[in-house]
């Protein structure tokens, strides 16, 4: 994975609030089977008409927005099916950073392995920005949103802001464990299913 | 020290844990199906990785496959890509598949029990959200991404931060337990904790009317936890569960061994406090019916389509997102539930498509004729419950009625095979979402239980189905 470096630039504001998994990315495009050119499917009904024009008041259609790497965002985002599909679509379309007031567990935990940075931010904060229009700076190392020169600090758990700044795999740093996982196993008092 | 039921599992599988870091959890059944799993078997071959435990691991083909006849060639080109390649993979990393042709085929969260792969006290993950289902067997269930999928093929593994623990007190007894299912009781609890109300934990539901409910019906309230924005849901298993389980085709060999062992452990222990608590009463509960776009929009068969302020309780964002859902789904303030008119009605899918909702959905359907106006299919959870069905002439009752009997699979839940809703077209549906364009583009979804999807067949419009019976 990439590592993940400061990010710069305007946002996209999406005030809406249960956005689900399906209105990211439409159920007939799951099945392709690589990860790669899912953006064109990003919020595939909401943002084309039926002849493939697009809708003119879908906000990722605004101009304005072109070439956003910010997507800000209510409550609950990326709620219901776990496809991770979502998560490369708008990884695809540009987006490196989604700020909300909160996300759906599985949504969430897809973001990081995909270089996405997810950050929670208390309600005012979040309202603010849905009618900011200037540059952003979003600074993984020292834990801050720039806005206008202010700075505001935000949480997030040690070990996922690790693995973003180092672009680290998981699956190598889970195999460096392997005799703790072998040990395990010798222990396990579930049999196998054939 | 008491504990609850879920951190008594979790305890069990902590491989490695550090302070304030995520824990390494080890997993002891990994159910694949075809759509979230290829990406992940590709990070295995570029990485030059193998399957560490296939010997844990199942597949099959459920969110693609057609429900008509299995003889005949897929036709849509992706669609038979996608279930070729995980052909393919089984094959490649020596995982046993239960395809297109086998009698154990079927939606992946229905044959697990089936077959005996659930098991008490166990982790259990897939590819899918739904997952959370089989926490009815007292497991910790739950659904992941595909670069977790790749994860736990590679390493067994998954790092995992500790859930909290939710209790749901489910008290009472149902006043017509045929007429108000399981299904009711989850709409209900959602519709009152909301569709984020519990993410971050895992919910345990507990009390006298959830040991009332057999595992059929306590797999209905597990699947949709996830509704409620929880990953996982768990029961803790009783006598009913260790009997479900027993002489299953993939029943453990040393299963009255494990029981022994779970019957002594597998419970919350008295007293023990759990970081959130919600208290629902079934006495009063009627059929629920949803009318929006999200499935915490539910409301009783007896009542009206509710005005979005009062829906919304004075939170902008709510009612702002309810006006939004009525829009989408052409419905009026006001308008009484049992008006509304249906063009379709489906009766399937991991929430609602085993052996029991059938004998019940027949039992409404039973000497009657769906409406001229609707068109309603009925779609098997697994192949196991459809030859079940055909043995009792269950198959029989629905063809007459003019139900479509179709294959087992996922099917209309979210219409990634060619069982889809037409723009514009409103279905009664025993599914689990009801997000827009979830069973077609345009298409409008009202969730319901099997008996009030099978009396709304009948009369073209919603009924409150204890009247029938």
């Amino acid at each position: 994975m990439e590592k993940f470096t400061k990010v710069t630039g305007i946002i996209t504001p999406f005030d809406k609030i249960n956005v689900d998994t399906d209105q990211i990315v439409p159920k007939q495009f799951l099945k392709l089977v690589q990860k790669t050119g899912f953006g064109k499917y990003l919020f595939y009904n909401w943002r084309f008409e039926d002849d493939g024009t697009l809708k003119k008041d879908f906000i990722l259609n605004n101009e304005k927005f072109n070439g956003s790497k910010i997507l800000v965002t209510n409550e609950n985002f990326g709620c219901g099916s776990s496809r991770e599909h979502a998560v490369w679509a708008l990884k695809d379309y540009g987006f490196s950073v989604i700020i909300g007031t909160s996300f759906a567990d599985i949504f969430y935990s897809n973001c990081f392995k995909n270089g996405i940075l997810a950050i929670k931010m208390p309600k005012d904060f979040v309202e603010s920005l849905f009618t900011y229009e200037g540059n952003l700076v979003v600074d993984l190392q020292n834990q801050e949103i720039i806005v206008n020169n202010t700075k505001e600090n935000f949480e997030i758990k040690q070990d996922k802001k690790r693995r973003l700044l180092d672009g680290l795999d998981d699956i190598d740093l889970t195999l460096d464990s392997e005799n703790i996982i072998e040990s395990f196993e010798k222990n396990r008092t579930i049999p196998s299913i054939i | 020290m008491s504990e609850t039921l879920f951190e008594k599992i979790w305890k069990s599988h902590v491989v490695k844990e550090k302070e304030n870091e995520p824990s390494l959890i080890y997993i002891d059944r990994h159910l694949i199906h075809e759509v979230t799993s290829p990406q992940a078997f590709n990070g295995l071959r570029i990485d030059k990785r193998s399957v560490r435990r296939p010997d844990l691991t199942i597949a099959t083909v459920d969110h693609n496959i057609p429900t008509t006849d299995r003889s005949l060639p897929i036709l849509d080109e992706t669609s038979s890509i996608q279930i070729q390649t995980l052909e393919t993979n089984c094959k490649d990393f020596g995982i046993k598949l239960f395809g297109k042709n086998s009698k154990n085929q079927g939606i992946v969260h229905v044959i697990g029990p089936q077959l005996g792969i659930t098991l008490p006290g166990t982790t259990i993950v897939c590819g899918d959200s739904h997952t959370s289902t089989q926490g009815a067997f007292g497991a910790f269930a739950f659904g992941i991404g595909t670069s977790e999928v790749e994860h736990v093929l590679a390493t067994q593994t998954l790092w995992l931060e500790k859930p909290k623990s939710f209790e749901i007190m489910v008290n009472g007894k149902r006043k017509n337990s045929f007429a108000i299912t399981s299904k009711d009781i989850i709409l209900s609890i959602i519709r009152q904790i909301g569709t984020d109300g519990g993410a971050g934990h895992v919910l345990e539901y507990r009390g006298e009317a959830i040991f009332d409910l057999s595992m059929e019906q306590r797999m209905t309230i597990c699947n949709m936890s996830i509704e409620a924005g929880s990953r996982a849901g768990l029961i803790a298993p009783d006598e009913k569960t260790f009997d479900y389980l027993k002489n299953r085709e993939f029943t453990p060999k040393n299963y009255d061994e494990l029981v022994d062992d779970w019957n002594e452990n597998l419970h919350t222990d008295s007293n023990t406090q759990f970081d959130k608590s919600f208290t629902i009463n079934v006495d009063q509960i009627a059929p629920q019916v949803s009318w929006g776009t999200n499935p915490s929009m539910v409301c009783d068969v007896t009542q009206t389509i509710p005005f979005p302020e009062e829906f919304g309780n004075g939170v902008s964002n709510q009612i702002k997102s309810a006006e939004k859902a009525l829009a989408y789904m052409d419905l009026k303030p006001g308008t009484p539930i049992t008006e509304i008119q249906l063009d379709r009605v489906f009766i399937g899918s991991c929430t609602n498509s085993r052996i029991e909702d059938l004998i019940d959905a027949a039992e409404i359907v039973k000497g009657k004729k769906v409406s001229p106006n609707v068109r309603a299919m009925v779609v098997p959870g697994s192949q196991m419950v459809k030859h079940e069905a055909e043995k009792l002439g269950i198959d029989k009752i629905f063809i007459d009625a003019n139900f479509e009997w179709r294959e087992s699979g996922c099917s209309m839940c979210l219409g990634m095979n060619p069982d889809i809703l037409k723009p514009g077209e409103r279905c009664a549906s025993t599914s689990n979402r009801n997000f827009e364009g979830r069973q077609g583009v345009g298409g409008r979804t009202h969730l319901v239980s099997p008996v009030m999807a099978a009396s709304a067949a009948i009369a073209g419009h919603f009924v409150d189905v204890r009247e029938w019976c």
